[in-house]
């Protein structure tokens, strides 16, 4: 048994990889290292990735790179990457921060540094959410991530600028094993803008743990754009913990990238919360984007909604899988949970699993998925009314997206979105 | 049909379960545990011919190599297969010519059953075979139902006597290697029903077998193959009832529909297997692989009234394989006390213009759990594939699950899926305006959760849904409070 484990996929992964800086708990990289050992990349036998195949990422090898992209400048980022001109801009590469780049004002009561940077006391709870077992990814995350942000409000205060983070990837067989961990005090409010790129990279991968912990009557806001090119990897978690009257909306945006895989796992600690999960996941050619969302609710009295729409064309594949969980005594919760699909191609998928556990009785829960094409009737509408067939299917396709878009509060967001999908999709808004 | 305010404050007082009479008839009992000289024994009881043999032999080489699902959302001790009894048959040493020769003790059982044949005969005009502990005992209006050429007779009989038909359409749909129970259920099934509409006919009476437990320590392995020739019609029903007992019996059933061109076939189960008492002991397991085939322009329709059993582990599927056929699942899956289930159907569309609709609702009270997992799957040349699902769940506790877990999959872009679920209590109004009008508590939601089960109730034949009816109110006594 040993010997087989010895040659897994996965020891060969980690092999080249430079150990964490990070402190991390003695127990939690002990925990990390064990499941290393004694696992494989998941396979499609296992239920949480049962559509999804890794061989793309696990057949190839993968190192830290720090050599940089040589002519990239403070300006030339703001002009391609940045999404909004306000507020703090925090730049890294392939998982190292870059002050070079980085640009803008400091927003008072908050500290925003890299995690490299922290004292011991300030990341105490690091990794304290993170599930391990079974986790290949997070137990990677965990024993090899090289930096990220450490995002800290004070009590009562009130970011109205948004902090923006841009990681990027360059290089080829590259992996940024990042870890940013994000803490709001009570009666706090702030919204954050994390986009993903890749410069010059070829089958380079991206390992993200954000760890958010929202205190009581605390309010955040992560709009989270995935814009790295086509034959970049991408799998993130975002563990997030919310106390009593607290507020937490997130916008996942899907846009490129080879086989991204998104998890979401929200834990409803405190009552009177609400929650709002996000998506919208545009595909073509052989994409594939898996977005695996669980909200638990362990506490009465609170409301979450999600609503994640997707267009797929070519060889696409898209993967959603929602699950709502309503622990015993966890009375009065509304959980509404939506899911639709347009396929625009007939060698595109579409993987919908849509779930509930409910272990209260006074609750209103419910889930939708649809999946279809654009409405032959609808198109021929507009024909009649002189639109060209293709402008009529691009409206039809934006309106069914804008649905989604529109929740977005931040114009800025909204705007570099609709620029961004009518660069590479020429849909118009 | 009419259901009197007395007759259902009878019913309710007698909440306990009512079907849980032992029947005392000598039976023919196969020593306990599992082995290939169990499987020959049970052959040659049967005298059966040596392709089935064979055909028991490789599903036990094939079941050997598997192992028991976990991956159902349900909690219960593995039965253990040794010390289950894979034969018991009521001793009879000749074969019933008609009615009258059947013991009168079975008569009894059958009538405290409710299907008393003399009375269907008269009434409903509902042709019955009876599986009693993995053998059938009676099978009424054989005669009437030759006169058009259809069989309907038990599966040993049909082995026997239409071995052709047997032999050509059995494993065709749930393969043997399919999975674990239906890999036991082939090496060791030992009766059920077998049915077979020609050409053109329609089938002028509902057909229904009624299965019974009634040896302690036995488990239950029947199979029934229905096949409709092109351009035929059948409606089959099935009901089952088991003593109580503190033990877990096993009832892993394979069902097989065959829906040749043009044919339908309606499917509908009240299934009331000993659910086991309040506190959860005893109750059987229910562990049944069911599955359809439709060819072009055919239909399959899958009712079910789930009310019994510890443990139900159960998806009614359709294959659609032909263009243009169409597959039903309607289904009432109530759960009370310690009871779990895990149903639902899968739907697979293969052909063009297929369609399906799913309509689950589930009802869990007391400390239940009770999951629906469905799946739709559209294959990439099921053009204009269309499909609807539709499941409800209705908590009556606060101690009770509800789950659902639909999967679909969608590989062709002209396809329309559509999914919906809610979950959700009686609401208080509902019953504070039933009240308002001088319906007690009990009426009142004994009414509201037969308005939310009619639209699958409403596609029961008439004397199942009356019965289901009973049942629902039965099951759910005493859960709200």
């Amino acid at each position: 048994m040993n010997d087989i484990l010895q040659d897994s996929k996965l020891s060969a992964f980690v092999d080249k990889l430079s150990k964490t800086l990070l402190p991390l708990d003695q127990k939690i990289t002990h925990k990390a290292q064990e499941v290393i050992e004694s696992m494989d990349f998941p396979t499609t036998r296992n239920e949480a990735w049962k559509y999804t195949r890794l061989g793309k990422i696990t057949g190839i090898k993968l190192e830290n790179k720090i050599d940089r992209v040589g002519n990239l400048s403070r300006e030339k980022i703001n002009s391609l990457f940045q999404v909004s001109k306000n507020g703090l801009t925090f730049v890294y590469e392939n998982g190292l921060f870059r002050s070079d780049l980085s640009s803008g004002e400091f927003p008072k009561g908050a500290t925003i540094k890299p995690l490299t940077g922290c004292s011991k006391e300030e990341l105490k709870n690091l990794g304290a959410n993170i599930k391990l077992e079974n986790e290949v990814f997070n137990a990677i995350n965990t024993l090899f991530a090289v930096d990220g942000m450490f995002i800290s409000i004070d009590k009562n205060v009130v970011i109205n600028e948004p902090i923006q983070f841009i990681h990027l990837l360059s290089g080829s067989n590259t992996i940024a094993n990042t870890r940013n961990y994000i803490q709001l005090a009570p009666f706090s409010k702030a919204e954050i803008i994390q986009s993903y790129y890749s410069l010059e990279a070829e089958k380079a991968f991206t390992n993200v743990i954000n760890e958010i912990n929202i205190a009581e009557n605390a309010m955040l806001t992560i709009n989270k754009l995935q814009c790295e090119t086509e034959n970049s990897f991408h799998i993130s978690t975002d563990q997030v913990a919310q106390e009593k009257n607290s507020n937490f909306s997130i916008n996942t945006i899907t846009l490129n990238g080879t086989l991204v895989r998104n998890n979401l796992n929200i834990e409803v600690n405190g009552t009177n919360c609400e929650t709002h999960l996000n998506g919208i996941y545009l595909l073509k050619e052989n994409q594939h984007v898996d977005n695996h969302t669980v909200v638990d609710h362990k506490a009465a009295h609170c409301e979450s909604h999600e609503l994640y729409k997707g267009v797929i064309d070519d060889k696409a594949t898209a993967v959603f899988n929602g699950k709502v969980f309503v622990r015993k005594d966890s009375q009065k919760i509304n959980a509404f949970q939506s899911n639709a699909n347009v396929l625009l191609s007939d060698d595109a998928t579409v993987n919908s699993k849509p779930e509930l556990e409910i272990y209260a009785d006074d609750v209103k829960c419910s889930h939708g998925s649809t999946t279809g094409q654009l409405n032959e009737e609808a198109v021929f509408y507009l024909r009649a009314r002189g639109i060209s067939e293709k402008s009529a299917r691009h409206l039809m396709i934006s309106a069914f997206i804008e649905d989604v878009i529109s929740k977005i509060e931040n114009e800025d967001v909204k705007n570099f979105t609709h620029s961004i999908i009518k660069e590479r999709f020429g849909w118009e808004f | 049909m009419a259901y009197t305010e007395n007759e259902l404050a009878k019913d309710l007082e007698n909440q306990e379960y009512k079907f849980g009479f032992v029947t005392d008839i000598e039976s023919d009992k196969a020593p306990n545990g599992l082995s290939e000289d169990i499987i020959r024994f049970i052959s040659a009881k049967k005298k059966e011919p040596e392709w089935l043999l064979d055909h028991r032999l490789q599903a036990f080489a094939t079941w050997k190599t598997m192992t028991e699902p976990s991956w159902a959302h349900v909690h219960y001790t593995k039965p253990n297969m040794q010390e289950i009894c894979f034969y018991s048959a009521p001793k009879q040493t000749k074969k019933y010519e008609s009615w009258d020769d059947v013991d009168p003790e079975m008569k009894e059982t059958m009538k405290k059953l409710g299907i008393s044949m003399e009375e269907q005969k008269r009434l409903t005009g509902v042709a019955v075979d009876f599986v009693m502990d993995s053998v059938s005992v009676a099978t009424s209006f054989k005669s009437k139902l030759n006169e058009l050429g259809i069989i309907f007779c038990s599966f040993s009989e049909a082995v026997q006597e239409h071995p052709e038909l047997v032999r050509k359409h059995m494993g065709t749909v749930v393969p043997t290697s399919d999975n674990f129970y239906a890999a036991l259920n082939s090496a060791v099934f030992t009766d059920g029903s077998f049915c077979y509409i020609p050409k053109g006919v329609r089938c002028p009476m509902e057909l229904s077998t009624y299965f019974r437990i009634n040896e302690g320590g036995t488990g239950q392995f029947e199979r029934t193959l229905v096949v409709a020739d092109e351009g035929s019609f059948v409606s089959y029903l099935e009901g089952c009832t088991a003593p109580q007992r503190d033990e877990n019996q096993l009832h892993a059933a394979v069902v097989e529909l065959i829906a040749l061109e043009n044919a339908e076939i309606k499917y509908s189960t009240v299934q009331n297997w000993y659910p086991g008492n309040k506190e959860g002991i005893g109750g059987i397991f229910n562990f049944v692989t069911k599955r359809g085939i439709c060819e072009r322009n055919a239909k399959i329709s899958w009712t079910q009234v789930e009310t019994g059993s510890a443990v139900t582990w159960k998806y009614p599927s359709c294959i659609l394989k032909g263009d243009n056929s169409v597959g039903e699942f309607y289904s009432v899956a109530v759960t009370n006390n310690y009871q779990q289930a895990d149903t639902g159907t899968k739907m697979i569309h293969l052909g063009k213009n297929t369609k399906s609709t799913i309509i689950s609702k589930g009802i869990s009270a007391g400390k239940s759990q009770n999951s629906y997992r469905g799946l739709v799957q559209i294959h990439k040349n099921a053009t204009n594939a269309r499909n609807f699902s539709q499941c409800d769940s209705l908590l009556m506790s606060d101690e009770c699950g509800a789950h659902t877990f639909p999967y679909i999959e969608c590989k062709n872009s002209s396809a329309k899926i559509e999914h919906e679920a809610t979950t959700s209590k009686i609401g208080e109004d509902q019953i504070f305006y039933c009240q308002q009008r001088g319906i007690n508590i009990e009426k009142a939601i004994s009414l509201i959760v037969n308005g939310y089960c009619k639209e699958v109730l409403n596609q029961l034949p008439m004397e199942f849904a009356v019965e289901a009816q009973k049942l629902l109110e039965i099951s759910l006594e005493g859960s709200v409070g």
